[in-house]
């Protein structure tokens, strides 16, 4: 194996973060984050608007090198698996883009068949069945060969969930699932993740800034500072409403009141 | 200046228009608000402002007094916000018990954050070594990214062809199908235009020698050697070059590529190496279909103005030409069109994330790609004189 950690001294958590400092050239944007997160969480990055959220999640899918420190997806180290290792932590992640990122080019269907072509053997018409169940999941049976330029901004956004639990992924990373969105599709949007969790034990990873959602799915989060670029606050989200020490936590969390 | 003496100094534009007076009153400078304050009309400007708060001896406070204010809107805060840096910078306590409560509100909203350290872009002058300096440093990060990303997409190609690169089948067609098929119209017109060009040329010349039946040599050899890749190249660079770059730059912009990366899909083999393939396979075809176009461009002037017979023509053509004309020329095309998709294809990934900047990469595609184009065409020539091809 790659991992050179003595077995000891592995995290147990499925992902660890320990002393990252995130920094593009010389500008720090964070440093000394550290933060576990278990089988079957919820887990929210929070923070203002710029204060490095969407960055983190850019670290822990490995698009960005960290300055300093190391991550460990179920004790084994992403950060010093070497380039032609990560696809396989890759496989068992699922990303949902802000946008949904969705590639413009193909259906919806197609969309989702991509990676179950790439890294399974089902025949098309298998992959084409799972293709629709997985649609059906977020609410848009029937929709399989619609261009994603046809269907609306909400609706992209389920479909890139479905693209994105495509493989059934242990961890699903999603950035900011209310951006954009309004606040019906927003709670559905909660809703689903909710269900997910519980019915899959799906582990999510969850950019947002938005409060209803933050309580609403949350079972564990990290605060991000701007002013102290360093993580405040670990937790659940409404226990530091209530308890946290820190009153630019609790600020945030009580929208400003 | 003594002190106590009261000094009074007005800017105003227009009779009704904002009006500012100053007048000390005893240690303290009074600014002075009166008429309608609109944006639509010049704002006074602070110079009065500060030569007042910079003459001996200096105001230990500044008020205003707003009781002849009429109308205002944000040119009033935009003008106090001006007299606020001003006194801030000299520490001068302001007090905003004068102003209208609207207007103090807002001027409190304004001055609640302080502005951010850093945050404005300076304006300064970067000396010429400094300048030179950066544009070296940049070249050299120029040429690593370029032999970065001719080294991944080489290794992608070699995926390619051993067959075990991930990419579409169906989007490959659709890419033969458009750098190919599609561009058969215009690469018509272009070809069989040039063979009349060369043509013409070459009859002025020529028939002053009695010689004008060489005019189908000087066409066919012109044309297959050189001039048919050579244009359908820059046809190409146009279309399909700055096409790649604005697909793959949008992609960029909407995280597509991002989203290909995280599913564990290299975007070089799901979308770089199929267009240059596509590009690479349409582009010697491309060229031979020029070929003809261009003779029969040729063929046009020579029967129709220059009289000399079809059967004559078409004789003249096929002795003039061997397979040393036609190899290198499909060898030229070939090449172009690799360099094309390749400057197209990386100025799209390497694109940055906004609409301008999609542009810009389109841009910077095509004119990459007739540069290379041209470059290439010169060492092409220097190389067939040197082997005596």
């Amino acid at each position: 194996m790659i991992d050179p950690v003595p077995a000891a001294e592995r995290p147990s958590a499925q992902i660890c973060v320990r002393d990252l400092t995130m920094a593009y050239g010389d500008f720090v944007v964070m440093r000394d984050l550290g933060f576990g997160v278990n089988r079957g969480d919820v887990f929210v990055i929070m923070g203002g608007s710029g204060c490095g959220k969407s960055t983190l999640m850019r670290h822990l899918l490995g698009m960005v090198e960290p300055a300093r420190g190391e991550i460990f997806y179920d004790g084994v180290s992403f950060t010093r698996a070497p380039l032609e290792d990560r696809e396989a932590f890759l496989r068992r992640f699922g990303v949902l883009f802000q946008g949904g990122a969705l590639w413009s080019s193909m259906t919806l269907s197609e969309n989702i068949a991509l990676s179950l072509e790439e890294y399974t053997e089902l025949d098309s018409s298998e992959i084409r069945a799972v293709a629709s169940l997985k649609l059906a999941l977020v609410g848009l049976r029937g929709f399989e060969d619609y261009y994603p330029a046809e269907i609306s901004g909400g609706m992209r956004k389920r479909a890139g969930l479905a693209r994105a639990m495509a493989l059934d992924p242990e961890i699903l990373f999603i950035d900011e699932p209310s951006a954009g969105l309004d606040p019906i599709s927003s709670h559905l949007l909660d809703e689903l993740i909710i269900e997910l969790k519980e019915s899959l034990g799906t582990t999510f990873v969850v950019v947002t800034h938005e409060l209803p959602s933050i309580f609403a799915i949350a079972t564990n989060s990290i605060f991000l500072d701007t002013n102290t670029r360093t993580a405040t606050a670990v937790g659940n989200p409404a226990e530091l409403r209530d308890h946290s020490e820190d009153p630019a936590v609790r600020t945030f969390l009580r929208r400003g009141e | 200046m003594p002190d106590g003496i009261a000094m009074k100094a007005q800017a105003s534009s227009g009779p009704d228009g904002a009006r500012v007076s100053l007048e000390r009153a005893g240690d303290a400078l009074v600014v002075g608000l009166a008429g309608t304050w609109q944006l639509r009309a010049h704002l006074p400007g602070t110079t009065a402002v500060e030569a007042a708060l910079d003459a001996p001896p200096p105001p230990t406070g500044v008020r205003y007094d707003a009781t002849a204010i009429g109308g205002w809107d944000s040119s009033v805060l935009t003008f106090l916000q001006g007299v606020e840096d001003a006194c801030d910078e000299r520490s001068i306590p302001v007090d905003r018990g004068g102003l209208p409560s609207g207007v103090r509100r807002l001027v409190d909203l304004a001055r609640a954050v302080p502005e951010r350290e850093g945050a404005r872009v300076a304006e300064s002058k970067v000396p010429f070594l400094a300048r030179a300096g950066a544009l070296g440093y940049r070249a050299w990060d120029g040429a690593v990214s370029e032999v970065r990303f001719l080294g991944e997409a080489t290794l992608a190609f070699g995926r390619f062809l051993r067959g075990s690169a991930s990419y579409r089948r169906s989007d490959l067609r659709l890419l033969i199908q458009q750098a190919g098929a599609d561009a058969l119209g215009i690469v018509s017109i272009v070809a069989i235009l040039f063979g009349l060009i060369l043509a013409f040329v070459g009859a002025v010349q020529l028939e002053r020698f009695g010689a004008a039946i060489y005019v189908a040599d000087l066409v066919a050899v012109g044309m297959v050697r050189d001039m048919a890749a050579f244009m359908t190249a820059i046809v190409v660079a146009g279309r399909s070059g700055a096409a790649y770059a604005a697909q793959l730059g949008t992609m960029k912009v909407t995280e597509e590529i991002d989203a290909l990366r995280t599913t564990g899909i290299s975007p070089m083999e799901f979308l770089v190496v199929p267009r240059i393939a596509a590009l690479v396979l349409m582009m010697p075809l491309l060229t031979i279909y020029a070929d003809f176009m261009g003779i029969l461009g040729g063929f046009i002037v020579g029967t129709g103005l220059l009289e000399i017979t079809p059967t004559a023509y078409i004789q003249q053509t096929t002795a003039s030409l061997n397979m040393t004309h036609f190899i290198p020329g499909v060898i030229k095309g070939t090449v172009y069109g690799l360099l094309v998709a390749v400057a197209g294809c990386k100025q799209g990934m390497e694109a940055g994330s906004s609409a301008s900047a999609v542009g810009d990469a389109a841009t910077r595609a095509v004119v990459n790609g007739v540069i290379a184009i041209i470059v290439a065409c010169g060492i092409a020539q220097v190389i067939s004189w040197v082997f005596g091809i």
